[in-house]
This record gives structure tokens, sequence and C-alpha cells, in this order.
């Protein structure tokens, strides 16, 4: 489904990903781990096509177009989806009407009919059972005032309506206390499919004891330096990141 | 170096014509105030960019041409049909070049108490509201547009609403230029007398016929009664070729309460001054803005709110969308004078650029003299916000709608506490018809 080539980006000249290459098929979801400043919001920024992270070479493709050569929406319209770490607050634009407004733009491209108010309502009523979401949110705008907890639900809510084909979760996780990451891991549990993807990029172990990856990487200064299974992130549970930059050094060294 | 005197001229030789005009008119105790005001005119000089109040507003283009009085013209009903509010129309005043239309004007369901109606016939009746209130708030000892209103006073918009009457459908005032290739100059002059206890909600809009260059010089004086409720609701629309100076002149009596939209949409060059004066205790007075501009269109809004009694409170909300290499200019003064102690007054001037040459200067003004008082403002110019595009965009919102939702929404607070909806749902139209360009 994704394909990620030796990806080098920078921000005002700073190069943060330095050649990462990664392979990511239908019905599988990968846990991107690493401390502080690794690059891995990066990574998902760039592949949502923030226009501040330059690529300075590298490949992406997605389902076998180049996703680089594509705007943020079309990369959206072509099932990208992702969850932000730091949800924006946009004062005036209702949560309905932004939902209602993005489901009928994907459609569009996609050459399906609009939906009505009734059919989108539907889906929309049926979708907030799966993210425990108030009612009341859905009238305000769009996360003006939520709490984190209710911002990262949000971010779920959108995705679980959006259905995209690959999500990207940019530490949906931090600052949730457990009922609230129960939540949100439920709901992203309950859309895996095996058509699907995620990128679940976490600081934390916790996550990972509800959304099971099939693979986890550790992205270190700008590259991925292991990757393995969930016993992996049990690993640096226990040890921490240094050994593996210990490693890092070895293999460069 | 002697145009402007020149245009003064003009303007004080056209008077005569003026006068010669008005036969019996001329014996009106209204000429005497006519008369004062001519010679107040000619005293007084055209703002240049050296007068605080006009600084950034260069009115030379204005006075490089000779407007002359618009004449009394017959429009057809499909000239104007598509002016007209869907569902508030049935209670509606036509101006068209300054005059009073009488074949489109019309009213139904209205007390019998109040008749809307031109200024031209109540002056002509010797209409007592008229000689009393008349000119009695829009000074023009300093300001020569309102002198030269004065001079001119003929027709405008006439509204009384006796007390203890509470008026329930809008009126709308349509002033229509229709230029036929003439530089006309359009003077309404209008006088709207709020009754104690009485309630009432008036929507001014301005267009134009054609793209001709023409002058609408507009003085409104509205009188808000003790505990009266008056909305007041201005939509300059003229075309861009034209120029646009406006002063509304607002008495607050006791308890009374005022709301002010006033949307700028039109105009190569306006002029929009609201100011309110609380004369007693209790009044609340809320001024709301919306100019959107494009092109080399130039808009000026001052404002005062002059808290001259305890007790009252002002909310200001103006904000403003600049596109191209347009150009913005707000105002707003608050004066709190010593006696008003329990004064709460709050003002805020919002401004988005869109382009890399538009350009707006805001200036908040607080002058407080008494010490018992909460009051804010605040004023900030920015561009659209790049987070809430790219968060927009990365739904599958594509970039024009993006920017066009992130518009409405910063323009949303002000359209959306207008309760004529047919005004509301049309001012959403012209956001909408401007900023998504997917639907033009």
């Amino acid at each position: 489904m994704l394909e990620i080539k030796n990806l080098h980006a920078s921000i005002e000249g700073k190069e943060i990903l330095k050649g990462i290459s990664l392979k990511i098929n239908a019905g599988e979801v990968h846990a991107i781990m690493g401390p502080n400043g690794s690059g891995k919001s990066t990574l998902a920024q760039v592949l949502a096509g923030r226009k501040e992270y330059v690529v300075t070479s590298g490949e992406v493709l997605f389902e076998g177009k180049n996703l680089l050569d594509l705007s943020p929406e079309d990369r959206a319209r072509e099932g990208i989806f992702l969850a932000f770490q730091y949800p924006v607050e946009i004062p005036g634009v209702s949560n309905t009407n932004l939902l209602k407004t993005a489901i009928n733009e994907i459609r569009k491209y996609r050459g399906e009919e609009q939906l009505d108010a009734m059919e989108f309502l539907t889906i929309l009523k049926k979708k907030m059972k799966l993210v425990e979401m108030d009612q009341s949110l859905l009238s305000r705008a769009v996360n003006e005032g939520f709490s984190g907890g209710e911002k990262k639900r949000n971010e779920i809510l959108q995705m679980a309506v959006l259905e995209p084909k690959l999500s990207i979760l940019d530490e949906t996780d931090s600052g949730l206390d457990i009922d609230a990451l129960r939540v949100v891991a439920n709901g992203v549990t309950k859309l895996r499919s095996k058509d699907t993807a995620s990128i679940v990029v976490t600081h934390y172990q916790r996550l990972l004891n509800y959304i099971i990856p099939d693979f986890v990487h550790v992205l270190y200064n700008g590259r991925i330096v292991k990757s393995g299974t969930k016993e992996l992130a049990f690993e640096l549970e226990e040890k921490g990141y240094d050994w593996l930059k210990d490693q890092k050094e070895l293999v460069e060294g | 170096m002697s145009q402007i005197p020149d245009i003064k001229k003009w303007y004080i030789s056209n008077f005569e014509t003026f006068e010669n005009s008005l036969n019996g008119g001329s014996l009106k105790p209204i000429h005497q105030v006519r008369k004062e005001a001519i010679a107040d005119f000619s005293k007084l000089n055209f703002p240049t960019t050296h007068d605080e109040d006009w600084r950034f507003t260069n009115i030379t283009p204005l006075l490089k041409h000779d407007f002359i009085s618009g004449e009394r013209i017959k429009l057809k009903h499909k000239e104007i049909k598509n002016f007209l509010f869907k569902k508030i129309s049935d209670n509606l005043l036509v101006f068209v070049n300054g005059h009073y239309a009488p074949e489109f004007s019309k009213s139904k369901n209205l007390p019998e108490e109040i008749k809307p109606g031109s200024l031209a016939d109540e002056i002509e009746k010797g209409s007592e509201i008229v000689d009393k209130y008349l000119g009695k708030y829009a000074n023009c000892k300093t300001q020569i547009f309102t002198a030269l209103s004065t001079a001119f006073t003929q027709d405008g918009a006439f509204i009384y609403v006796p007390d203890n009457l509470i008026v329930d459908v809008p009126i709308n005032i349509l002033f229509i230029t229709a230029t036929g290739g003439k530089k006309i100059l359009s003077q309404p002059r209008n006088l709207f007398v709020v009754g104690k206890n009485s309630q009432i909600s008036i929507v001014e809009r301005y267009v134009t016929l054609d793209d001709g260059i023409y002058f609408t010089n507009v003085v409104s004086e509205i009188v808000a009664g003790e505990n009266s409720i008056v909305n007041h609701i201005k939509i300059q629309e003229e075309g861009l070729n034209a120029f646009h100076v406006s002063r509304t002149e607002i008495d607050q009596e006791k308890n009374s309460n005022f709301t002010s939209y006033s949307i700028s949409l039109g105009g190569e060059i306006s002029r929009n001054d609201v100011n309110s004066k609380f004369n007693d205790e209790g009044g609340e007075c809320t001024l709301n803005g919306l100019y959107l501009l494009t092109g080399s269109q130039l808009y000026d809004t001052h404002s005062l709110v002059d808290h001259a009694k305890p007790h009252c409170t002002s909310h200001e909300n103006y904000k403003g969308i600049l596109d191209d290499n347009s150009r913005g200019v707000f105002n707003g003064k608050v004066i709190v004078r010593k006696d008003a102690q329990k004064t709460n007054a709050f003002q805020e001037n919002k401004n988005i650029i869109l382009s890399d040459n538009a350009l707006v200067d805001t200036k908040p003004q607080l002058e407080i003299f008494a010490d018992d008082v909460k009051c804010s403002h605040g004023a900030t110019v920015g561009q659209l916000d790049e987070d809430s595009l790219f968060y927009l965009k990365s739904r599958g919102i594509g970039e024009d709608k993006a920017r066009s939702i992130l518009i409405h929404a910063f323009a949303s607070d002000v359209i959306k506490s207008i309760k004529i909806e047919p005004v509301k749902n049309y001012l959403e139209e012209i956001l909408e018809r401007r900023f998504n360009k997917e639907i033009s």
C-alpha cells in the first residue's frame, strides 16, 4: 500500500529525515517509536503533505502513485488520514460542517454521489458511538475549548467518518488518561480491516497494549535503526532507547 | 493648488441654482438651516491627509470631479427588483438618485401610527419632528461633508415611530443611483426618530445600476428614545467607481438599546462614520462592522461612542477582509466622561489580509476620565491561519474551499448575529460568491 524509499526531508534547511525506507501492506499496523526529536512527527507531517517540510530526496509510493506529487487534499482524497498530535482549534467552523464538507469533497473526487444531510447524519451518529463522543461536541466549533482527550477523540471520529485506507496516528496517545486512551484505541481497533493499514507514531509502549502492531520500528536521528515485532516495544519499554543509540554508533562505526 | 478652492466654488455656485429651484420651499424654516450650512461649508476646507481624522484617506480623487445633483428619473420595476430582499420588502422606501420614488415604495401590515416616507414630503408638510430634530445631532460646524449635506437638504428617508409602538417587521430602504453617464451627487438625508418604549429595525442599502462615477454623501440622524430598541443595518454596495461618504449620528436616551451593522462592500473610496452618544443612564450600544475590500478600494471607518452618562454599555466589533491592493482604515474612539461611572466599553477590530499588497491601519482609542469602569480594546491584522488551512486540507477539503471556510468563519460572528434572516442569508451568499471560486 505504502512504500517509502530512502526519504530525506528538512525544515528551514535542517535535515530531519535522513533516509527512511519502509513498506506497509494492507492489513498491517506499524508502530513507529523513538525518543523526542528523532523525526517521528516529521515523518507523519511529510506523508500528509505539510509544505514547510521539504523532501530533498527519496520517493513515496501510495498504491503505486507518487504521493509526493499530490497536494495535501488529494492525499486525503486518495485515502490518507493524519490524526494530528496537536489538533487545531478553528473558531467559527462547526465540527459537523467540517465533517460534512470533507466527506463530500472526498466523494466528489472519487466520483461518488454527494451525501445529503440525512445520510450524513446517519453515518455520523453511528461513528460517534464508536468513539463514545458526546453529541454536544458536534455543534461546537472544531476543537474550540475541547479538552485534550476530546480533541484526540475528535480526530478518531473524523478518521471513522472519512474511512481512510491508511491512517497515521501522530502521538494520539500522549496526554490521554487511561479511559480516553482505551476509547481511542478501541475506535482504532474496530476500524482495522484487511484492506486498511495504520502507522501508529508513539513515544510510549502503553498504546500498543491496545493497538497490537504487526511491526515496530525505532526511529533515531532521522533513520530507522531497528525494526521488529511487538516484542521490540516491550524491550524498549524495559531498556529505554539508549542501548539503540549505542548500537547505532556501532553500526556507523 | 487651486483645485480644492475651485471645487468649493463649484458647490457654492450649485447652491444658488438649488435655491432658485426651490421656489416656495425657500420660505420654510429648514431653509435657514441650509443657508447657515452653506456658510459653514464656505468656511471649512476639504480634509487632507494632514488632518488627523483623514490621515490615511486621501480624497483628492473625489475632489477632481464636478458632481451635480441627480435628477429625478423613472426606473422600471425590473431594474430594481434584484435589489429587493426577499420576504422583507413589504415595507419599502426607494430613492433614485437621492429622490423619493413613491411608485416603488410601499407598506403593508404596519401599525397605522407609523408612515415611513420621504423627508421632502415632511418638509413640505411643515413637520414638527423635522424642525425639532433635523440637523440637531449631525453638527456641520466642523465637518465639511455634513455641511454640504445640510446645505442641500432636500430628500431622504423619514421614519417616525411614536411612543409605545413595537414594529415587528423591518423597514427596508433602497438607495439607487442610475448615472446615465452623468457625474451624479446624491445626498440622502435620513431622519429616524423612535419614541419611548418603541422598537424598530431599519435596513438601508446603497446600490447602483451602472459602473459610472458618482458620489453619495449621506447623513443619517437617529434618535433612540427612552427604553426603545433600534436596530440599524447599512449595506453599502456602491459601484467600484463611486465615492461614498456617510455619517450616522445616534442620540441614545435613557435605557435605550441601539444596534448597528455597517456592511461595506462597494465604492472606490468610502468613508463611514458612526457616532453614538449616551445622553442618559442605562443605555446599550452595539456597533458591528464588516468590510470586504478588493481591487484598489479604500474604506475608512470612524466610530465614536460617547459615554457621557453612567451605567451604559457599548460593544464594538468590526471585521475586515482585504484582498488585492485594497486599503482599510479603522478608527474607533470611546470616550468615558468623568461622570460616566460603571461604564462597560468593549471594542475589537480584526482584519484578515489575503494578498501581499493590501493594507490596514487600525487605531483603537480609549479616553477614560472616570475611575470605576470596565473597558477593553483590541486590534489585529493577520493572514489566514496556515495551520488551520493545512488541517482542513488534510481532511480532503480543497485549497479554495478551505480558504472560503476560514473566511466565513472569520466573518461569521458578525453575520450570524444579524436577526433579519434574508439579510443574513444574503451576506452569507456574498461571502460564498466572493471567496468560493468553485461556485462562481
